[in-house]
């Protein structure tokens, strides 16, 4: 039988606002699909999300759902999630919200490994304000506001979110869809600061200046750049050059949580154990 | 009311009563002249089960805060000028969700970065209207170090009441005055405490904005069954986004109107040595807040002392305005004397509310406190 997303969307806000063919929706599905699979309860989520395409994402599930200010989302949810260590909390941004304007969030919410979960929808553009360059948009490109092309050079999110300290980090694209559901249900589960980076079309309003004017041409241009991590890890330097790696691309076990950590801090506060120290770094076996 | 005896700062004591009035939240960043606040609830807030975070960012500080507010919990942020200016955006966002917080801005030298360590008075008018849009902000100012303390369990009450943002402001003077201040009792702030309204209700008939034209939101916490949703956007009774016409605009007059309509329940002013005046030639009647008051008062004592009637108004709910009060008071007495440490921030308000053009002011703006005998001085000068 088919999935039935009906129990998770709130049905009265169909249809979204976004465009005909857009990926935002196949990120949508195969989040309720990873939801649904880990069997949370609706009324222990909390889904935060900022500015943009993507702000709307709270809005259509039937969660408990905020829509932020610009970039700040992960900011957010940090009071959310540590005042409610017990409950699921999920940030949803666009490339220029989680990269640009909220770049010092985003590297502070992988440094802090506070058990978030950060779908990042990376569409290469400003998609809501029509096509203004962000952080993700490839050189060379055109943009409303760099028509000569885009000069500015590009982040790979997965390897800023690597190094800012996230301990989970995967890349998917919409164009697999089943792939999508299984790294957010590993993420999910992992107790940490969760980063995908999931690479979607705007065919709209990066497509369309730039030779992808059909969801599908954009559709097969992330498919064009992106190469498991297996493959990428065999190829040369050269070789991986604008290329980009899908799957998990980290996965730390051993790292703690900010949250649980937290407790230690509380512990410490109450009297009932003496000062941290570099033990209490380490997850116990 | 009873009383117990403390010995701290202002800052600290600013820390203890968020605690003592239920907050279990803290988000903030290091700024002068504020810091300990965070520094001594880092400590507080653990012990109790609840959590303080030192965010990247002053933004961040406001927002984490903001977003364990929503989630149901009393929450604070504190900070100086530079954060409000930082924090205006997310101050905004929790005027336009009606969600409660307090922000304790403990003012120093500006604009800008200005003189960190020294007092001022200089974000009076930036306490109106931090963020962009229309609301009504309030703001307390606490006028001693007992104040730092009753104020801000005042913020937290009014916070919850009116659901929005309540600013508190004190100054480096005042935060980091040591001494002895008589506070309510802990049993006393318990008993004072009036939560947030929560509806129990169906989920499905669940309006969080769905209230009267000048009533407050009904904000559910969060996980408890009533899935709702925040947005800054305008929205309608059930928080979600619309531009139609006639709800965009209701909503933004109900931010005035719930404030608008009960300054009663906001408004908060001491009348000191006014008790004898009735209108005779050389009453002088000074008007200042905060820090500047306790200045006020010792400048009065001398200036009764030399025969010359005068005393002080002082508002400790800044905004709104005590209007009425005030503008009797102003227009029945002719000498008139605002203090500042800024440059007639409040003044003009004293003037909006008086109608009157002809106030004597004393202003200072070089990070350094007004002394009592300036404000003697100045009278003798003026009057």
């Amino acid at each position: 039988m088919a999935f039935n997303y009906d129990n998770y969307l709130r049905l009265e806000k169909m249809p979204t606002l976004w465009c005909w063919g857009c990926g935002d929706g196949v990120i949508l599905k195969a989040f309720i699909r990873a939801v649904d699979k880990l069997g949370w309860n609706k009324d222990d989520v909390c889904v935060v999300s900022g500015i943009g395409c993507s702000g709307r994402f709270s809005s259509y599930v039937d969660f408990n759902t905020i829509h932020t200010t610009h970039g700040r989302t992960v900011a957010f949810a940090t009071g959310v999630k540590l005042a409610n260590p017990d409950k699921h909390v999920v940030c949803v941004a666009g490339d220029g919200d989680a990269l640009a304007i909220g770049g010092n969030h985003t590297i502070h919410g992988c440094r802090r490994n506070i058990d978030i979960n950060f779908i990042v929808i990376n569409n290469f553009i400003y998609g809501l304000t029509n096509s203004q360059t962000s952080p993700t948009t490839p050189q060379g490109m055109w943009t409303v506001s760099q028509k000569a092309g885009n000069i500015d050079p590009t982040f790979d999110a997965c390897k800023l979110a690597i190094a800012a300290g996230a301990t989970f980090v995967a890349r998917e694209k919409v164009t697999e869809p089943r792939k999508l559901e299984k790294v957010f249900v590993e993420g999910f589960k992992h107790r940490g600061f969760s980063f995908f980076d999931i690479l979607s079309n705007c065919h709209i309003n990066l497509g369309r200046k730039n030779k992808m004017q059909s969801a599908m041409e954009n559709l097969s241009w992330i498919d064009s750049i992106t190469v498991s991590k297996k493959k990428y890890d065999e190829m040369t330097p050269d070789e991986q050059l604008n290329l980009l790696a899908t799957g998990i691309l980290k996965q730390d076990t051993e790292a703690r949580e900010y949250c649980d950590m937290y407790e230690d801090i509380k512990a410490v506060q109450q009297g009932k154990r003496g000062l941290l120290t570099q033990d209490d770094f380490k997850k116990k076996i | 009311m009873e009383l117990r005896e403390i010995i701290s700062t202002g800052n600290d004591l600013a820390a203890i009563a968020a605690v003592d009035a239920g907050c279990e939240f803290f988000g903030g960043y290091p700024i002068t002249p504020s810091s300990e606040i965070m520094h001594t609830i880092s400590d507080l807030l653990p012990e109790m089960g609840g959590a303080a975070i030192q965010m990247e960012d002053e933004i961040a500080g406001i927002a984490a805060a903001v977003g364990a507010a929503m989630s149901g919990v009393r929450s604070l942020t504190a900070t100086s000028g530079p954060g409000v200016s930082l924090k205006a955006e997310n101050l905004g966002l929790a005027q336009m969700t009606e969600v409660p917080l307090v922000l304790v801005n403990v003012m120093r030298g500006g604009p800008s970065t200005g003189l960190p360590t020294r007092v001022s008075q200089g974000d009076v008018r930036q306490a109106r209207n931090p963020s962009h849009g229309d609301y009504r902000s309030i703001t307390l100012c606490a006028g001693n170090l007992a104040e730092c303390y009753t104020e801000v369990v005042r913020a937290f009450n009014l916070a919850d009441r009116f659901m929005q943002p309540v600013i508190v402001l004190t100054d480096e003077t005042i935060g980091h005055m040591h001494g002895k201040a008589m506070i309510p009792t802990l049993e006393e702030v318990k008993k004072g405490i009036v939560p947030r309204k929560s509806f129990d209700g169906a989920p499905e008939d669940y309006r969080p904005y769905g209230v009267g034209a000048d009533e407050a939101a009904v904000l559910n916490p969060m996980f408890k069954g009533y899935r709702y949703h925040f947005t800054g956007l305008h929205h309608d009774a059930k928080g979600f986004p619309t531009e139609e016409i006639e709800t965009c605009r209701k909503l933004i007059q109900r931010l005035e109107d719930k404030v608008m309509m009960h300054t009663d329940e906001i408004e908060l002013n001491e009348e000191f040595m006014l008790d004898d005046f009735d209108g005779s030639e050389g009453e002088v009647l000074i008007v200042a807040y905060g820090s500047v008051s306790l200045a006020a008062k010792e400048a009065i004592r001398h200036l009764r002392a030399e025969g010359i009637k005068a005393g002080l108004f002082r508002p400790i709910t800044l905004w709104p305005s005590p209007a009425k009060r005030m503008g009797e008071l102003v227009k029945a007495t002719k000498n008139v004397l605002c203090v500042e440490l800024n440059i007639r921030q409040y003044t003009e308000e004293v003037e909006r509310v008086s109608g009157r053009l002809d106030l004597e002011g004393l202003y200072k703006v070089n990070g350094r406190a007004i002394s009592p005998y300036e404000i003697v001085n100045k009278v003798k000068e003026v009057f």
